[in-house]
């Protein structure tokens, strides 16, 4: 393997590392402690949980392609992250929330130092995926 | 580093983190609820509720029940065969956690039936009956009549006794109690005023066994 493979190798590896902490974190929350999900929570594990499976596949053997397969669900399930944090922040109005029954989404139950949650947590879990992907993919060679 | 112990280790690495902090957490989640029981003694046993058993019985079953919940009927007739396999040695306590829609409707029912010293009996032919009066989970309170017959009951006075308030009260006193006692799923059991550890025949079964072993010392 080049440097610069084993460069990007790692890169993807860090990705699919995120991509594994947030789905087990979500698995801990979920059915571990009982937190109710809301559905835009269950959109982004829609988009989250298969990266935790799709990228090792890109690592053996390194597939330069992996950015193919694995951008388009971490930048959808990315939109939907960074749409519930502008909802959670209150810059969507709440009459605009798919939500209304079961588990409001608006209503955040995990919040630390008082800004972190679950949805901000989660986009820069996509954010961090999709432009390590993307390193990954310019700095290995074709 | 080999790429693909890297890969494996992390792989370990992340189950463990993750079975070590679900292992942490219904462990602390346990004790609380042994606090919580423990606190909140007065909680568990009201005067009102309906008992079966001799009132001295070492072992007490507190059960929080719902007459619409599947699990309550599954769980009903393996508290009867416990209790039948230690005569005289356990006493059943049940209050009322209607978590189903229109659950309470039913228990109004159970509470007039009482009034007619025929509770037990209109439990159990309910119990029975159960996926009939609740079909998909909602539970119709004008579906139970017709597995109330052939029991003896007044049921016209059953109908007139159900909207007794002392029954709404009861209802609603073993609501506040359950959530007093964080008790969100049925059936919940506390035996000798300690929860299950974790949801499940055998933790009952275990529990009650430790009880008996330990009135019998």
């Amino acid at each position: 393997m080049k440097a610069d493979e084993t460069t990007a190798w790692y890169l993807v590896f860090v990705a699919w590392l995120i991509a594994s902490v947030s789905t087990l974190g979500a698995l801990f929350f979920g059915e571990v402690v009982k937190v109710p999900t809301c559905v835009l929570c269950w959109y982004q594990r829609i988009f989250m949980f298969p990266l935790a499976l799709i990228l090792p596949i890109g690592l053996f053997p390194f597939d330069r392609k992996v950015l193919r397969y694995a951008l388009p669900l971490a930048a959808i399930g990315g939109l939907i992250a960074l749409y519930h944090v502008l909802l959670v922040a209150g810059v969507i109005p709440e009459t605009m929330q798919p939500c209304t029954q079961g588990v409001p989404c608006k209503e955040q139950v995990m919040v630390w130092l008082g800004f972190v949650t679950i949805p901000l947590l989660a986009l820069l879990a996509f954010v961090a995926i999709v432009v390590l992907l993307c390193i990954a993919h310019f700095r290995s060679p074709k | 580093m080999n790429q693909k112990v890297l890969f494996a280790l992390a792989v370990a690495a992340l189950l463990g983190a993750f079975a070590l902090g679900a292992l942490i957490y219904k462990t602390r989640q346990g004790e609380q609820a042994v606090q919580i029981a423990e606190r909140n003694r007065g909680n568990l046993v009201r005067t009102h509720s309906p008992t079966l058993g001799k009132a001295d019985a070492p072992v007490e079953i507190v059960e929080f029940l719902d007459p619409a919940c599947e699990t309550c009927r599954a769980f009903y007739p393996a508290v009867k065969q416990m209790m039948a396999a230690n005569p005289d040695r356990i006493r059943l306590v049940l209050r009322y956690a209607p978590f189903h829609n229109g659950s309470d409707r039913v228990v109004a029912v159970l509470e007039a039936a009482r009034k007619q010293g025929k509770f037990w009996p209109a439990l159990e032919a309910l119990l029975a009956a159960q996926a009939a009066w609740a079909p998909n989970h909602r539970p119709q309170v004008e579906l139970v009549w017709r597995h109330l017959e052939g029991l003896g009951l007044d049921l016209e006075r059953v109908r007139a006794d159900m909207a007794a308030p002392e029954i709404a009260r009861v209802i609603a006193q073993d609501l506040d109690d359950a959530r007093v006692l964080n008790v969100t799923k049925t059936p919940e059991f506390f035996v000798n005023g300690k929860p299950l550890p974790s949801f499940g025949y055998e933790q009952l079964k275990d529990l009650v066994d430790q009880a008996l072993a330990s009135a019998r010392r």
